[in-house]
């Protein structure tokens, strides 16, 4: 796969987003007492034809991102230009048009269709929205894309309780790329799907892709998932992008610490390989989004923080071809999963110098056991950890 | 360690059947296999496949008016199918001990954790309040929740989803079981949390020499921890071995097209996967032969169309791997090659 590099014809193109949703207190008189900010300065790029990946643990924004970048959500600050037009502001009625070049799939196939509707009903609404009437009519046109997604067009007067969640799937895909948008915004579609299913639907998102040169910016929490489908894939933590790299790039030169830590977490499905590999314990969950860490807002998590990464945000900065990373003190020299060596390991052979040499993080986590103790960072509890409501 | 004779636990010709309004729904049909002290067992196969049935029907979870459960289950020479609810309860939660995907189905939502940790240990041994909670306390420091002494009387809405499966983990290992099931018990984590997760399970088996039975349909998951796999597809094991013998020698067309199907971490696998094609079978008019034979690129190499009029039986091929097709040995053996071969000829 050749990467695509973002250029200015990008379709999306998002900028220094914010969404912050308001904390209110209880009572007669609610007062807003704070801000979940589930998206906290957020710049990417989306290339006609491209698939962006957007990865990273539950409650880091993606899903957030995503609604946002459509105005599903109202940003709080920041620009989204669609097709090279700011949309950032514009009323619900100025949006309506634009609606017909981004598009959205759900990761819940059950709960995405309207149960009354049939799949005829389904696929065509867009038409009916945007009142465009295909060559043929809809119904001629709702059946060609049936075709296309690999269901049966004789089940067009079919309700969705009658498929199966792959079927379903297929359905909401097929209405989203009934008006041949631009760009679609993927939330977890496979990860309600077997294995086997998921392979199918993954396949049929990169035909659609080849045929109409659509976009896909692709939320999902499974790394293998993104790798697969992806062209650049960037990695969110807290409301910000840590790191975003062209796929290979990303998975074979990791900078970031978090990046490292997630990828080394996720087990082989190679009992051999996973067997010689060493993992990277992140301690603690997630901080809260209303209250983030200072500085660099993984450092609470990080087993190669200093004083400086409480106190300064790192920039995202380009430190290989079109691979940027926010951190101060990237893993230029480690390999996925190697952080944590054995006595005979190659620690040798890594230099650093500008930061704490890994071969100390190493001896310390060598030493104690675990890179808990060997940072004096535990299980963070932050106001997460108190009960939401 | 116990002695080499019998299996520790020796699952024998499981079938569960639910009468359902739409017909009677076989969940899961002729299961067998065994687990030792200290190993760990995987059920792996998709939705729908019988893995929840299996274990719920090994720990007398199913409700016998509502569902037939046939066969053995021996657990140390002691049949759990044929015990009644009262003899299968007081095992659950001593002797055997069971994990879900969501913690709150064994947490309850009103009582402090320490107390329910405590009443677990009440319920099954002859000790004071106090050495209950000393024992709570004990564990949720054995399963890594910080601050334990102030945790242990928080409420389970307080705790993370993390520290929640902690608990429940703490919950169902306090009496040191010498069997735990768990059913899918990270599918609901982040990956980082996962394997936090899948260590502690580890070590504390480790200690206990616990029998471990890990349901999951995550290839990865079974590929870190298990020594012996059990494929399910359509309530039947269809292949079973080794970890290495499902990886390295699958024989079964439905475990090469599940491994064929799965994107990598390490590898870009080809711009398309090669899927399976179709979708998994209804439990209530599953194929006469064989379950996989309407998703099966190779049935037509099988004489006189067996696959869909005759079921294949499990056939141990060697060294307690077994495989459920028709297909003679050869057949399957070229088969696997050139899957295999397409496969790691796809990775960059
Ligand atoms: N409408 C809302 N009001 C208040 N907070 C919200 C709202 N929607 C999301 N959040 C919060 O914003 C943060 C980001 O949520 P988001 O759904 O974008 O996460 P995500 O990365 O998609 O997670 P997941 O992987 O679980 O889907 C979370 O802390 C979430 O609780
Ligand atoms: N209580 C029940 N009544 C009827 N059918 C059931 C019941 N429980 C499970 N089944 C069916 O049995 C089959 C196996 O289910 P299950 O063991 O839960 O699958 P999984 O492998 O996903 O854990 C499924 O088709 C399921 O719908
Ligand atoms: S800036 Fe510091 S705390 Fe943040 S990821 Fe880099 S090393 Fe870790
Ligand atoms: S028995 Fe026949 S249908 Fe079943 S897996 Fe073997 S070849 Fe395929
Ligand atoms: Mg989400
Ligand atoms: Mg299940």
């Amino acid at each position: 796969m050749t990467d695509i590099p973002a250029t200015d014809d990008a379709v999306l193109r998002v900028t220094d987003l914010r969404t912050h949703f308001p904390v209110r207190s209880r009572g007669v008189f609610p007062k807003t007492i704070g801000q979940v900010k589930a998206v906290d300065g957020v710049s990417l790029s989306v290339a006609p034809g491209e698939t962006l990946g957007l990865v990273g643990e539950s409650g880091c924004g993606k899903s957030t991102t995503g609604r946002t970048v459509l105005r599903l959500i109202a940003p709080t600050s920041g620009t989204i230009e669609l097709d090279g037009t700011d949309i950032t502001r514009m009323s619900a009625k100025q949006l309506v048009p634009l609606r017909r070049k981004a598009q959205m799939i759900f990761q819940d196939p059950y709960n995405a269709l309207n149960p009354r509707h049939t799949v005829g009903t389904i696929i065509g609404a867009p038409f009916e929205v945007q009142s465009v009437s295909p060559p043929g009519g809809v119904r001629a046109a709702v059946q060609d894309l049936m075709a296309r997604v690999g269901l049966n067009p004789e089940h067009y007067n079919r309700y969705p309780s009658e498929f199966s969640g792959g079927q379903r799937q297929r359905i909401g895909i097929a209405r989203a790329v009934a008006l041949r948008p631009k760009i679609i915004v993927c939330d977890e579609p496979v990860s309600a799907l077997d294995v086997s299913i998921q392979a199918q639907i993954m396949n049929l998102l990169k035909d659609l892709q080849d045929d109409f040169g659509v976009a896909y910016l692709f939320v999902a929490h499974d790394l293998s998932v993104v790798r697969q489908i992806s062209h650049r894939v960037a990695v969110m933590y807290l409301g910000h992008i840590v790191e975003l790299a062209p796929r290979d790039s990303l998975y074979s030169k990791p900078l970031h610490p978090y990046t490292h830590a997630l990828l080394s977490a996720v087990p082989l499905p190679d009992p051999r390989a996973q067997a010689n590999r060493e993992q990277i314990r992140l301690s603690g969950d997630l901080p809260s989004p209303i209250n983030p860490p200072s500085g660099c807002v993984f450092h609470t998590r990080c087993f190669r923080a200093e004083d400086r990464c409480k106190a300064e945000v790192p920039e995202l900065r380009e430190l290989l071809p079109g691979h940027t990373v926010a951190c101060h003190f990237p893993m230029f020299d480690l390999e996925v999963g190697t952080v944590i060596r054995g006595p005979q390991g190659e620690v040798s052979e890594l230099d650093a110098p500008e930061v704490r040499p890994p071969s100390e993080v190493i001896a310390d986590v060598v030493e104690s056991g675990g890179l808990a103790r060997a940072t004096g960072v535990d299980y963070v509890t932050g106001p997460d950890a108190t009960p939401p409501d | 360690m116990t002695s080499a004779s019998a299996p520790f636990l020796s699952v024998q010709d499981l079938s569960v059947t639910f009468p359902t309004e739409d017909g009677r729904v076989q969940a899961v049909d002729g299961v067998s296999f065994s687990v030792e002290r200290g190993k760990t067992l995987a059920v792996v196969g998709e939705s729908g496949s019988g893995k929840s049935v299996t274990a719920q029907a090994i720990m007398g979870l199913l409700d016998r008016r509502l569902s037939s459960v046939t066969g053995h289950a021996w657990l140390e020479g002691r049949d759990l199918v044929a015990m009644d609810d009262d003899e299968v309860r007081r095992e659950r939660g001593s002797r055997m001990a069971m994990i879900f995907q969501d913690p709150m189905s064994s947490l309850h939502p009103f009582y402090r954790i320490g107390a329910q940790l405590s009443e677990a240990v009440l319920v099954h041994q002859k000790v004071s309040k106090q050495a209950a909670r000393e024992q709570a306390l004990e564990m949720l420091n054995r399963v890594g929740i910080p601050d334990p002494r102030t945790r242990i009387d928080n409420y389970p809405h307080q705790l993370s989803g993390g520290m929640r499966q902690r608990v429940m983990i703490a919950m169902a290992l306090i009496n040191s079981p010498a069997l735990l099931i768990a059913d899918e018990p990270t599918t609901a984590l982040d990956v980082t949390v996962q394997a936090q997760i899948l260590e502690l399970i580890g070590n504390l088996q480790q200690e206990y020499d616990t029998a471990v039975i890990m349901i999951t349909h995550d290839l990865g998951i079974v590929a870190d921890i298990a020594d012996d796999v059990a494929v399910m597809y359509g309530g039947r094991i269809v292949e079973s071995g080794s970890v290495d013998d499902i990886f390295y020698r699958p024989q079964m067309p439905y475990t090469l097209g599940l491994l064929a199907s799965v994107p990598r971490l390490d590898q870009v696998r080809a711009e398309r996967l090669d899927p399976i094609p179709g979708n998994p079978p209804s439990p209530i008019s599953l194929p006469p032969g064989c379950v996989f034979q309407p998703r099966c690129a190779y049935s037509d190499r099988v004489a006189d169309h067996a696959c869909e009029g005759v079921r294949p039986e499990l056939v141990d091929i060697g060294g307690g791997h077994a495989v459920r097709c028709h297909l003679d040995g050869g057949q399957r053996l070229a088969i696997a090659t050139d899957v295999l071969d397409a496969l790691a000829g796809s990775g960059a």
